[in-house]
């Protein structure tokens, strides 16, 4: 098994690394002359985050090439190999002839196997060493036929680059890039996505007083968030996902001066340090289980051979879980993330759609071998994955319609489409939770952005009292915001639609005898709530009577960052406090539409709320007649293939192969009638008025109902009521008696011997021995002084003359004893 | 180069080091000091070069083109304080410069 031919990767690939290298020096620009460069700041950003984006869209064109030549390389080698398979001995090790014959799809585990899977390991040892970027083409074709499409199987080798960080007692840290499918895939998003934002903010936070700081932000959380992405160790992994925790921790808290904003940058902060514990945690325990390794692939590779025993993946994935968590927004840790809502709305539409929370997600699929082995995903087994995701869907959906706030309504149906992804990489359809995050980076940026136009003219996030009959004055957001609406409920043939529904389809298919069919249901009543809920959104902002315009009392503290010029128009002059109620009453009798700088931004972004969902058309079922080029590209293009990634064809140590879910019209068209019964209910009830209006002020257990949603589960009463008050009251007060009664005893004891043996100290040993000594030393030393200022004449030549004598009296010495 | 020349040389430096060790202890006046401290450090310099010559290595020129060169520095230096002292005392006389009595 000889590498047939190598297959090269493009200056794009190989070069990435320079990627968050370059957001890195934007941000240290920024904030270095941002200030003199005032409103212009922001360009330093731009131009930054735009050769990134050109960039990334070097790699992916680049690395579509990549795949494409290491499937015809596998392709070609898997020719030879047929030919000398006829001529050579029946069943050496690796026959792909055998693989075929014996053991049809997956499951065998013999000994042979064993050994193709330990030679790819081999393969991947080497190639993560040095400085040098080293894609090799794979050893070996593993198996030849893949699950439904009659591709070869082949391995697409990552692109990798290291460099030695430091070294320390034999273990050294390395820095380095690993780019795989996933890795431009999100190098693509995060770049668009944050180029948008960076746009967008342009005109949003203008005049804002922290203006650069601001800019300086965000390229640094691009930043981070592109270096995550394309982290090779694990050190690096955890680094970087703090470096975008502490980025969104500055951002949430933009505006400090007010102190809800400040304790909600805090309560994202200290929430993520709760699953940061299980981040490190989980990561310790895969670096002593894989034997002192940092090395992700390895980490994966390992895994997956069954090399790592089960109970350390176990708890690794566990601990991993609740990094997840708080990182992703899952159930019980997702309390952030609404608050989080306080930052400027770009930020939000950053941190939900390419950055922060995707964080969370990227990191199980990054990390997937462990979870696959840990849990036994794709076993018949309910794992903890699944039903946290699964949890988070019903969860944030419910929350999702009690808020009057537009911005809520959306974090929390982000929290609800995170635990998608999360239940979608729980029942293993791990290419549907990739490609749903794709898909969701788009249209909940868009509406997110979409938000922010509104509130940008009606200067509040409040649906409610300052809101409605927006259509009207702003028919193009309005039009950008139904699109992307629709894409977040799944209409046909909008982006949500079919990422949404790759992951049902994954519930129902996936994992042995439909053992996952609780999460299809969990998923379609979750795609009923997202509808009904949207539904409410866009009546409650963009239909009925407009609501705002009230004149509040200007808040000057925000509201009055001067430009000087105060007939300008609302464009230049949104001082950009969220809460800024109406704050420039006179030039605001009616909301406008945004400016192109807002406007663009939406456009592309409904666009692409149309078309993402394209990329992933899959070809099986009533679509059989798409075009095999055209169908599944995202799966073609991003999933993994080689060793680090659960296979296709040969089960795990778990006893079971990984699989794609087929496309199914019944599972179509049900989540599609889901979706319509849920905007129907939802345009019913807030349309029409039809239903029980003012349930909750005659039934008492709808009011319940309601109020357990309105006060968010309890959560919030949880942790600070009862966890932290706990902290706080009880246990606070036993540790002040204990340290009164018993600490304080030991701690005055101990005072008073120290006094009675200081003063001895100072009597005996200070006074009469230490004194005498220090004396006795300064007067000799004034003794000593006293005899030789008879020699400092300060005549010059006297002083020559003494040189020039020790000089003889020297040379002497020296001329004798030699 | 014989022994003969060698020490001829040898001779002429020791000469001038002692002309220059009996200038700058017995001459009062400040600028016939620091000439008589070139003379020491040429002194040097013909035995640098006369013993590199003799050894046939060019080690010893340049060591004395060193020599020179902190010789020049070393003469800015000392000029310029005897230059201070002129003017602050109209004289040079290193009998009456001795403030610096302990």
């Amino acid at each position: 098994m000889l590498a047939a031919e190598t297959v090269t990767a493009g200056f794009f690939l190989e070069h990435a690394y320079v990627v968050p290298l370059i957001m890195a020096a934007s941000f240290a620009l920024t904030l270095g002359i941002g200030k003199r460069l005032g409103r212009h700041a922001s360009w330093i950003g731009i131009a930054a985050i735009g050769v990134c984006f050109l960039f990334a869209i070097g790699a992916n064109v680049q690395w579509a090439d990549y795949v494409q030549d290491s499937e015809h390389a596998a392709e070609a080698e898997h020719d030879d190999e047929s030919h000398a398979e006829d001529e050579g001995e029946a069943g050496t090790p690796d026959s792909e002839e055998e693989g075929a014959h014996t053991e049809g799809v997956g499951t065998t585990s013999g000994e042979d196997d064993e050994h193709a899977l330990g030679a790819a390991s081999d393969e991947i040892g080497p190639s993560v060493d040095g400085e040098t970027a080293s894609a090799r083409a794979p050893p070996a074709p593993a198996v030849e036929e893949g699950e439904g499409g009659g591709h070869a199987e082949y391995e697409v080798v990552p692109v990798t680059k290291t460099w030695t960080w430091w070294s320390n007692g034999g273990v050294t840290f390395e820095a380095g890039m690993l780019l795989d499918g996933m890795t431009v895939m999100m190098l693509f998003v995060v770049t668009l996505i944050s180029l948008l934002v960076h746009v967008f903010s342009t005109d949003y936070v203008a005049g804002d007083r922290r203006y650069t700081h601001y800019f300086a932000f965000l390229s640094l959380f691009s930043a981070a968030m592109l270096g995550f992405v394309m982290a090779q160790n694990i050190v690096q992994l955890i680094t970087l996902w703090e470096l975008v925790g502490v980025c969104s921790f500055a951002l949430i808290g933009h505006w400090w001066e007010d102190k809800p904003n400040s304790d909600a940058a805090l309560k994202a902060f200290l929430t993520n340090r709760v699953g940061d514990i299980g981040l490190l945690v989980g990561m310790i325990v895969l670096f002593f289980a894989a034997g002192q390794t940092f090395d992700i692939i390895e980490i994966n590779t390992l895994a997956n051979e069954g090399a790592i025993s089960h109970t350390a993946l176990v708890v690794a994935s566990v601990a991993l879980i609740a990094a997840v968590m708080s990182k992703s927004g899952q159930f019980i840790l997702h309390t952030w993330l609404p608050d989080a809502m306080a930052g400027p709305t770009p930020v939000s539409a950053l941190i939900h759609a390419a950055t922060m929370v995707v964080a969370g997600i990227f990191m199980v699929a990054r990390m997937y071998g462990v979870f696959w082995n840990g849990l036994v995903i794709g076993g018949s087994s309910v794992n903890l994955l699944a039903v946290v995701g699964g949890l988070t869907v019903l969860g944030g959906a419910g929350l999702a319609f009690v808020q009057s706030d537009i911005k809520k309504v959306l974090a929390y149906s982000t929290v609800s489409q995170l635990g998608y992804m999360v239940m979608a990489l729980g029942v293993g359809a791990w290419t549907a939770a990739l490609f749903h995050l794709f898909t969701h980076a788009f249209f909940k940026a868009g509406l997110f952005l979409g938000a922010g136009s509104v509130s940008h003219a009606v200067h509040s996030f409040d649906m409610k009292k300052d809101m409605g009959g927006m259509k009207k004055f702003m028919p193009k957001t309005f039009w950008t915001f139904l699109i992307c609406t629709g894409a977040l409920i799944g209409i046909f043939p909008l982006a949500g639609f079919w990422s949404k529904d790759e992951i049902l389809a994954g519930a129902a298919q996936l994992g042995g005898s439909g053992s996952y069919t609780a999460f299809l249901i969990v998923g379609s009543i979750g795609a009923l709530m997202t509808a009904a809920y949207m539904t409410r959104c866009i009546y409650l902002t963009f239909f009925g009577e407009f609501r705002g315009g009230h004149a509040d009392t200007p808040d000057e503290e925000h509201a009055t960052v001067s430009h000087g010029e105060e007939d300008h128009p609302v464009d230049e002059d949104h001082a950009a406090d969220a809460l800024d109620h109406a704050g420039h009453g006179d030039h605001h009798g009616e909301p406008h539409e945004s400016g192109p700088r807002i406007l663009v931004p939406l456009y592309i972004l409904a666009g692409l709320a149309v078309v993402a969902g394209f990329v992933n058309v899959p070809d099986s079922g009533v679509l059989s007649w798409v075009p095999e080029g055209l169908a599944l590209q995202f799966e073609h293009l991003f999933e993994p293939k080689g060793g680090y990634f659960p296979s296709l064809t040969e089960a795990g140590p778990a006893g079971v192969t990984f699989a794609h879910p087929t496309f199914d019209l019944g599972i179509a068209i049900g989540s599609t009638v889901v979706a319509l019964v849920g905007i129907g209910l939802s345009y019913a009830w807030y349309f029409k008025g039809l239903g029980p209006h003012g349930i909750t002020g005659r039934n008492r257990l709808a009011r319940a109902g309601y109020r357990f949603l309105e006060n968010k589960y309890y959560f919030d009463h949880l942790y600070t009521g009862v966890i932290a008050a706990g902290f706080k009251g009880p246990i606070a007060r036993a540790v002040n008696w204990f340290n009164q009664k018993g600490l304080d005893g030991v701690v005055d004891g101990v005072g008073k011997g120290a006094v009675g043996g200081g003063r001895f100290v100072y009597d005996q040993i200070d006074q009469r021995f230490v004194d005498g000594v220090v004396n006795g030393s300064g007067f000799a030393a004034e003794g000593g002084g006293q005899f030789f200022r008879q020699m400092q004449t300060g005549k010059v030549q006297q002083y020559a003359a003494i040189l020039f004598v020790a000089s003889v009296i020297f040379a002497g010495v020296f001329i004798i004893v030699i | 180069m014989d022994d003969l020349m060698l020490n001829q040389f040898l001779l002429l430096g020791a000469i001038l080091f002692a002309t220059g060790v009996y200038g700058v202890l017995a001459k009062k006046n400040a600028v016939l000091v620091l000439m008589s401290i070139e003379l020491i450090l040429n002194a040097v310099n013909i035995n640098l070069v006369a013993f590199g010559a003799h050894n046939g290595t060019i080690v010893g020129s340049v060591f004395a083109l060193f020599v020179i060169a902190v010789a020049a520095a070393e003469v800015g230096v000392g000029l310029a304080i005897v230059l201070l002292i002129y003017r602050n005392r109209k004289s040079v006389d290193l009998d009456e410069v001795a403030q610096m009595k302990g």
